[in-house]
Parts: C-alpha cells; sequence; structure tokens
C-alpha cells in the first residue's frame, strides 16, 4: 500500500517537475513580454498609445472568435465556421437596420442571436448526426459565407454612424477621465472573464473538459454528451455574434465578402495559447495571451516594415512551433 | 505422428508485478494437432507470444527443428515458419485475398511494378491446396469471417510453415464452416504441419486433437492423449487450485427484487434473464467472449438493445442512453477503467462529481465548497490513497483508481451497481480492500452485479452465479451448489446452448 502511494507521489513529482498546461501558458506569456520589449527596442513607434490602442483593438475580434472556439477546441472538436458565422450574424442584423429600421439595440441582439441559432444547428450536426466536426464545420463555413451574400444582395451593409460607438467610443473615458479604454476592448476583456466563469465555476465548462478528456467515460457516467455538446457549440456561435457586432462595428458596415480566414487565426490563437488540440485541456487567459501574440507580431513586424506576405509566414511558423511544444510536452508526459 | 519439431523447456516469463509463466514446457511433432487449453490468464496466449517472438522469454529453452532459437522477433518467427492465427484477423478488408496474403513480399516486375497475374496465381495455387474454391480477386471485405480465416490460413502456408498456431478458430463459425476448417487442419496434418490448437470448445477438442496440455496460473500441468482422456478430466485439471475457496457463507441479501431483466437480446445476447435482489451480490461467470460485458452495456444503455425488459423496483423502465440508467440508479464500472471509467487528466474531485454535478449546483454555477467537500469525505470513506483530491487521477495506482470510481456512483446514490472485472489489473493487496468495499456495499442493501473472469473471485463474494456461455445464460446457480468446476461446465456448454438457442430463435 505504501508502495502505491509513493507511486503515485512520484508521479506528482514528476508532473510538477515540467508541470505541461501551466508550463505551455507561462511560455505562452513570456513570448508575449519578450515580444513586447524587442518591438518597443526595435521601433520608437511601437510603445506609443497609439499604437498600443491600436494593438488593442485589432485584437478584439480575433480575441472574441477565439475565445468561443477555446470551448469547442477543449471538446476535442474544431469549428472551421466561426468567420463567416460572424460575418453572417453582422449582415443579417445590418439588413434588419437597413431595410426596417430596427431599433439598434435590438440589431445587437439580433446579431449575437443569430449566432448563437448557427452555434447550435452545427452543434446538431456534429452530436446527433455524427458528421466529423471539419466536415461539419466546413459544410457550415459554405453555407454561412453563401447566404451572407444571398442576403445582402452581396454588396456592404451600411450602418447608422452612432452604430460606431459600440465598438471604437469609449464609454470608460467618461467614468474616468483620460482613459480612453475603446468599448470594444472592454467587450472583450468582459466577455474573457465570462468564459474564464463558465469554463471554470459551471456546470457547462465541467462537462466541456470532461468530454475533452474521455467522451465515453463522460456519456457511461450518465452524462447527455450530444445535449451539452450541442450548448458548447452553441456558446461559441454565441462569441462569434459579438465579434460580428464589434467587427460591423468598427467598420460601420457589414461586409458579406469578409470572414474567411479568420477562422484559422482564431485557432491559431488558440492553440498558441495552450489548448490541446486532442481535446480536454485548456484555459481562457491562455487564448487571451495567445490573441494578443498575434497582434503584437503582426503589428510589430508591420512597423519594423517587414511586408504583409512575410508577416503571414511568421505567424504560420508560430503557429507549428506552438503545436510542437504542444506534442512534445504529451509525449514527455506519457513515459 | 512424424518426429518432435518443436520442445520448449523451462520458459520463464515476468511482467510488472506478475509471474505469467512459471517453467513452462510445450511439445509439438510434425503432424500433430496439439491442444493447448486453460482459464483466462492461464498463460496460453503469453507462451505462444513467446513462440512468436513477440513476447521475449527471460528463461529457458526454444528448440525447433533442432535449432535453438534466442532472441526471436515476429518476423524471424514468420520466416522460419512459425505462423499464428490471432483470434482477431489482421487482414486488410480492401485489399483482395491475394494482395492480403503476400502483402509486403508482392512479386515484381522490372522492379517497381506488381505482377498482378503472378500474385494471383500463387494465391489461387495455396488456395487448391486447401481445397478452397476462392477467387483470389475477391475483395477480403466480402467475403465471410470463415473465408478471411482460410485466407490467414493461406498466408501462413505461403510462409512455408511448419508450425500453425490457432487461437479460438471456431469461435466466429457457423457448425458448416467449422466442418470445413477441421478438414482443412486434416489437410494440413497431412502435410506435416504441427497445429497447435486453442480452444475452450471441449468437444471440439476431442474431436480434432490427438493430444492435450493443460496450463493453470502460468504453470504447465500435464499432457495427456486425447484419446485417453476426458471432458471431466480436463476441466478438473483446469480449474484444480490449491487453495480452496469455499463458497459465501453469509449473505446479506434481502427478498425484494430491485432490478430485473427479461428477454434481453442485442447483436451478441440471445434471452438473457436474471435479477437481483437488495444486498445481494449476483456473480457473472463464463468464458471470454461469452457476453458477460455486452449484458451489463446493455442493461446500462450504452449499446442498443433488439429486444428485452428491464424492471428496477418492479416497474417497467426504458433504459435507451446511459443518462436514462443512471437516472434509475444503475451505475456501471467498466473493466477497461482508462478507457470507460475515468477522465484520466483530471483530477478525483472532478471524477468524484462527474455523474451527479447537478446536485452540487445552482444555475449552472458549481458550488466548489459542496464538491470538495463531498470528495474529501469519499476519499477518507474509501481511504483513497491520493496526495489530495486535486491530484489527477492518472496519478493513481490502479485500486485507488477504481476506489474513485466507485465514489462517483456512491455520490451518485445509486441502487444498483454493476461491476465488471472490479479487481482487473490491481495488485493482490488492494484486492481483498475491493473485496470488503463489496461486502460492506451489499451489506448497507446496495443490488450488485459482479462479473469476474476469475472463478475464485466469483466463488468467494457471489450469493448466486449467472453462468453465461456465447450471448446466452446457461445456468443461474446457488452458492452452495456452486464449484469451479460446475461452472466451468456451465460456461463451456456449447452442442447444448446451440440447439437450445436455435430452438428459441425458431
Amino acid at each position: 500500500m505504501s508502495e502505491n502511494q509513493s507511486i503515485a507521489h512520484d508521479k506528482k513529482k514528476r508532473t510538477l517537475f515540467f508541470s505541461g498546461q501551466a508550463l505551455q501558458k507561462a511560455l505562452a506569456f513570456v513570448t508575449l513580454v519578450i515580444l513586447v520589449l524587442f518591438f518597443s527596442l526595435a521601433s520608437p513607434n511601437f510603445l506609443i498609445s497609439d499604437n498600443i490602442n491600436s494593438i488593442l483593438l485589432a485584437t478584439c475580434v480575433n480575441g472574441l472568435l477565439a475565445l468561443g472556439v477555446t470551448f469547442v477546441i477543449i471538446t476535442g472538436g474544431i469549428d472551421l465556421s466561426i468567420g463567416t458565422v460572424m460575418t453572417f450574424s453582422a449582415v443579417v442584423s445590418g439588413v434588419l437596420v437597413e431595410s426596417f429600421g430596427i431599433p439598434l439595440w435590438l440589431s445587437v441582439l439580433i446579431c449575437v442571436a443569430v449566432g448563437g441559432v448557427i452555434g447550435t444547428f452545427t452543434g446538431s450536426l456534429v452530436a446527433y448526426l455524427r458528421i466529423p466536426a471539419f466536415i461539419a464545420t466546413l459544410g457550415v463555413m459554405m453555407i454561412t459565407r453563401g447566404l451572407s451574400l444571398v442576403v445582402s444582395g452581396a454588396s456592404p451593409v451600411y450602418f447608422p454612424t452612432e452604430y460606431k460607438e459600440i465598438a471604437v467610443g469609449s464609454v470608460l473615458s467618461k467614468l474616468i477621465p483620460g482613459f480612453n479604454l475603446q468599448n470594444g476592448v472592454l467587450i472583450l476583456f468582459l466577455c474573457a472573464i465570462l468564459a474564464s466563469i463558465i469554463l471554470n465555476k459551471t456546470i457547462l465548462g465541467r462537462y466541456n473538459l470532461a468530454i475533452g478528456s474521455n467522451t465515453e467515460a463522460t456519456r457511461l457516467s450518465g452524462v447527455n454528451v450530444a445535449g451539452w455538446l450541442i450548448a458548447i457549440h452553441t456558446l461559441s456561435g454565441l462569441f462569434c455574434g459579438v465579434a460580428g457586432v464589434i467587427i460591423s462595428s468598427r467598420l460601420g458596415s457589414a461586409q458579406p465578402a469578409l470572414g474567411q480566414g479568420y477562422e484559422l487565426e482564431a485557432i491559431a490563437a488558440v492553440v498558441i495559447g495552450g489548448t490541446s488540440l486532442s481535446g480536454g485541456q485548456g484555459t481562457i487567459s491562455g487564448t487571451i495571451i495567445g490573441a494578443f501574440i498575434m497582434s503584437v507580431l503582426t503589428n510589430g513586424l508591420r512597423i519594423m516594415g517587414v511586408k504583409q506576405e512575410w508577416q503571414t509566414v511568421v505567424i504560420g511558423l508560430v503557429v507549428i512551433l506552438a503545436v510542437f511544444i504542444d506534442i512534445y510536452r504529451r509525449r514527455r508526459q506519457k513515459i | 505422428m512424424g518426429e518432435t519439431i518443436l520442445t520448449m523447456t523451462g520458459i520463464q516469463k515476468h511482467f510488472p508485478g506478475v509471474h505469467a509463466l512459471k517453467n513452462c514446457q510445450f511439445e509439438l511433432k510434425s503432424g500433430e494437432v496439439h491442444a493447448l487449453v486453460g482459464e483466462n490468464g492461464a498463460g496460453k496466449s503469453t507462451l505462444m507470444k513467446i513462440l512468436t517472438g513477440v513476447h521475449k522469454k527471460d528463461g529457458g529453452k526454444i528448440v525447433f527443428m533442432n535449432e535453438e532459437l534466442t532472441n526471436l522477433t515476429p518476423r524471424q518467427a514468420q520466416d522460419k515458419g512459425i505462423s499464428m492465427i490471432h483470434q482477431e484477423l489482421n487482414l486488410m478488408p480492401h485489399l483482395s485475398c491475394a494482395q492480403n496474403i503476400f502483402i509486403s513480399r508482392e512479386p515484381k516486375r522490372g522492379g517497381i511494378f506488381t505482377d498482378d497475374r503472378k500474385l494471383n496465381r500463387d494465391a489461387r495455387e495455396l488456395f487448391q491446396k486447401l481445397g478452397l474454391s476462392l477467387d483470389p480477386k475477391t475483395l477480403v471485405g466480402n467475403i465471410t469471417v470463415a473465408g478471411q480465416q482460410m485466407v490467414e490460413i493461406a498466408k501462413a502456408l505461403s510462409f512455408q510453415s511448419k508450425i500453425l498456431i490457432m487461437d479460438e478458430p471456431t469461435a466466429a463459425l457457423t457448425d458448416k464452416e467449422i466442418d470445413d476448417l477441421f478438414r482443412i487442419i486434416k489437410a494440413l496434418k497431412t502435410q506435416g504441419v504441427g497445429i497447435v490448437y486453442i480452444s475452450h470448445r471441449m468437444d471440439e477438442l476431442m474431436k480434432i486433437t490427438d493430444r492435450i496440455s493443460v496450463m493453470r496460473d502460468g504453470e504447465y500441468i500435464k499432457t495427456v492423449a486425447t484419446k485417453e482422456t476426458s471432458t471431466d478430466e480436463i476441466i478438473q485439471m483446469m480449474v484444480g487450485r490449491p487453495i480452496y475457496e469455499p463458497p459465501k457463507s453469509e449473505t446479506s441479501a434481502k427478498n425484494e427484487v430491485v432490478l430485473s431483466v427479461e428477454n434481453l437480446s442485442t447483436d451478441r445476447l440471445f434471452n438473457v434473464g436474471f435479477s437481483v435482489r437488495r444486498g445481494e451480490i449476483l456473480g457473472f461467470a463464463g468464458l471470454m467472449g461469452a457476453g458477460r460485458t455486452e449484458v451489463a452495456r446493455a442493461v446500462f444503455g450504452a449499446d442498443p438493445i433488439h429486444t428485452g425488459e428491464i424492471f428496477v423496483h418492479g416497474k417497467p423502465v426504458r433504459i435507451r442512453a446511459p443518462q436514462d440508467a443512471v437516472r434509475h440508479g444503475i451505475g456501471y464500472l467498466s473493466e477497461d477503467r482508462k478507457q470507460f471509467g475515468l477522465a484520466l487528466g483530471m483530477s478525483v474531485e472532478d471524477n468524484t462529481v462527474l455523474a451527479s454535478l447537478g446536485r452540487f449546483s445552482r444555475l449552472g454555477l458549481i458550488h466548489l465548497k459542496k464538491t470538495a467537500e463531498i470528495t474529501q469525505e469519499y476519499v477518507s470513506r474509501l481511504k483513497t490513497k491520493t496526495p489530495g483530491i486535486k491530484q489527477d487521477v492518472r496519478n493513481l495506482s490502479g485500486g485507488n483508481q477504481q476506489k474513485v470510481i466507485i465514489a462517483k456512483w456512491l455520490v451518485r446514490d445509486c441502487d444498483i451497481l454493476i461491476f465488471d472485472e472490479p479487481t482487473r489489473g490491481i495488485d493482490i493487496g488492494a484486492k481483498s480492500e475491493i473485496y470488503k468495499l463489496l461486502h460492506d456495499l451489499a451489506g448497507s442493501g446496495k443490488a450488485i452485479i459482479m462479473i469476474s473472469s476469475e472463478l475464485p473471485e466469483i466463488l468467494r463474494m457471489s450469493d448466486r452465479v449467472a453462468v453465461m456461455c456465447e450471448g446466452r445464460i446457461t445456468k443461474i446457480l446457488e452458492a452452495k451448489d456452486c464449484d469451479q468446476e460446475t461452472i466451468m461446465r456451465y460456461a463451456t456448454m456449447q452442442e447444448e446452448t446451440n440447439q437450445k438457442g436455435e430452438m428459441t430463435r425458431e
């Protein structure tokens, strides 16, 4: 018996030694700090308030999408439709504003709700019809991309100018004079806190981790796995809807052709943040750090005069590195 | 029968914590069918895996065709002419029979192109040798299991095999197909191939084999000539243990029936019926593949059922998914804890409350203090050895992992607990703790179903024993009527159950 215990202790020591997930999160954070230091030294234009603001604002859309898809990836799934679902929600609400003159607050709610409904649909395909997530969400991506063009008549849908306030205005500057944090960034942080509570403190979050850790054992514990999977996809869809509000508010319009490619950047942010693509592990803070690494890199490289083509190459390399680290530590953990 | 082609002597094998083979021996002559029998875990497979190079032996000597074999690899064994046909066939369903037979040895033309004509011709020759009318170009996925087995045999022959090991070759075959197989075995005998025949089916052994070797608990017991022995004698040798396990004397069983199952049929079960009472431990005995786990999974809603009724506390219930079973107070502890029982990367606490989170939450928010309290309570009640409740269950020993799963169902307040091989992979000290726990649970009024392949465990724990064979319950025995031999007899009741099964199906 005492032998058993000592084995458990030994194993504990070993995992503490290179404690997996925390390590990668710490690594991501350190990377972010190093990047910021590097770019600050490399260019005097990096660490100035205008540029910081632009980095923060640039992170909003990708960050919101990444928050939502973090939940899906923790189940061991994937969602390729998040970018176009975001666009579709924005287009639908924009058309309602433009053609029927619905009030803006209602259009915001509708935008978020449309994202949720599509999430429910995607979740049903994956959970009930058992279509592999990759294919199901690829299908939904094409459907929503097509529908966005249909609904909008293939041309941008314009919002009234006050709609811009939602993302680029600053509620905080009215409360704290001089603190010009844009609403979009505030919304991102509030959503991150909400997501963190959902993942760590609620049943949904717990089942989410359990499904990703061992779907069959979770099912055999009497958990309605299909139902919760749908709920998780719905949640992800709601985040797409919020992202839809932010992006259309920033641009003052809903662009039906936009959206594709966003999903991969969001997934990249999640992976850089240490969430495992094989499921069962992941954190919200990691995802936020991952999203910032992406935008700091893009911004910093641009300021240093690196061409856009090369920015993409660098980000690609970072994603591969992040996944490699994940796989490498997993392999060591198994031994 | 010809001269001796294989002698294995003094074979030793250790696995971590287990002395799997103790000084084992085996001998095979050319043209002989030599049966290797023993209960699950007796060491038959391990011995054969050593012969085929899958496992390395820790000691002993293997002499094959007057040559001592050392450091054997599977490839070498095959090249020397030792082939094994596994219970699970290893064929690629999307390739043709001929392509499967000559995989990685395709005849080539010009160095890069496969010579399909020669491939098919060679395969056809092999089939003719075996008296088979099978088109070598047929896709393996399109032929019956029996046909696939023939392809495996043909593949073995293509290596000029001197020794052919067959592991439960008739398990998935119909009577007609078995006759065909036996015809081929006889043909192979006349060609001088020595055959090791592993099977649980006594009637078959009597029919096809020349000699029978018995193993038990990793030890070689005896070799007898088939003509000079009887089924009873073989069974006695298989089960005769030095330690006598008396049937259970006290019981906590009450009269109240908690769970009863009638006419349960699935793809692999036929008209299974039984009941469990409050405070009772109902043992499920049977050989590997008899359908015990299938019964558990069907009752628990994990696998679909064709027909059958399930009553909990006398009321009929519909169980279509595990969540229905859990709602009716049924908990299932799988034999494969890691795959089906635990979320390994999650903590002791997370796993303990996984089945009853609803109880510990309000508006979806989990009451983390309560879950920690209840987990702590069960850790001390079940004496689970863990550095803390936040510890990942992956880092616990088998016995303690099992306790975490038990805690999960106790927290959920289940009345009916199905234990599938509760002590598999658990060391001896922890075993007796699990036994005590099962007794205590029964004592506290839980109805318990315990599936086990270890007969002493069945005898020690059960109030009654349901014996299964080939998807049917062949007998439900009272503890006082139980002994290992009786159970083994019902567990190998081939002929009788087949006839019965046929009648009930019509």
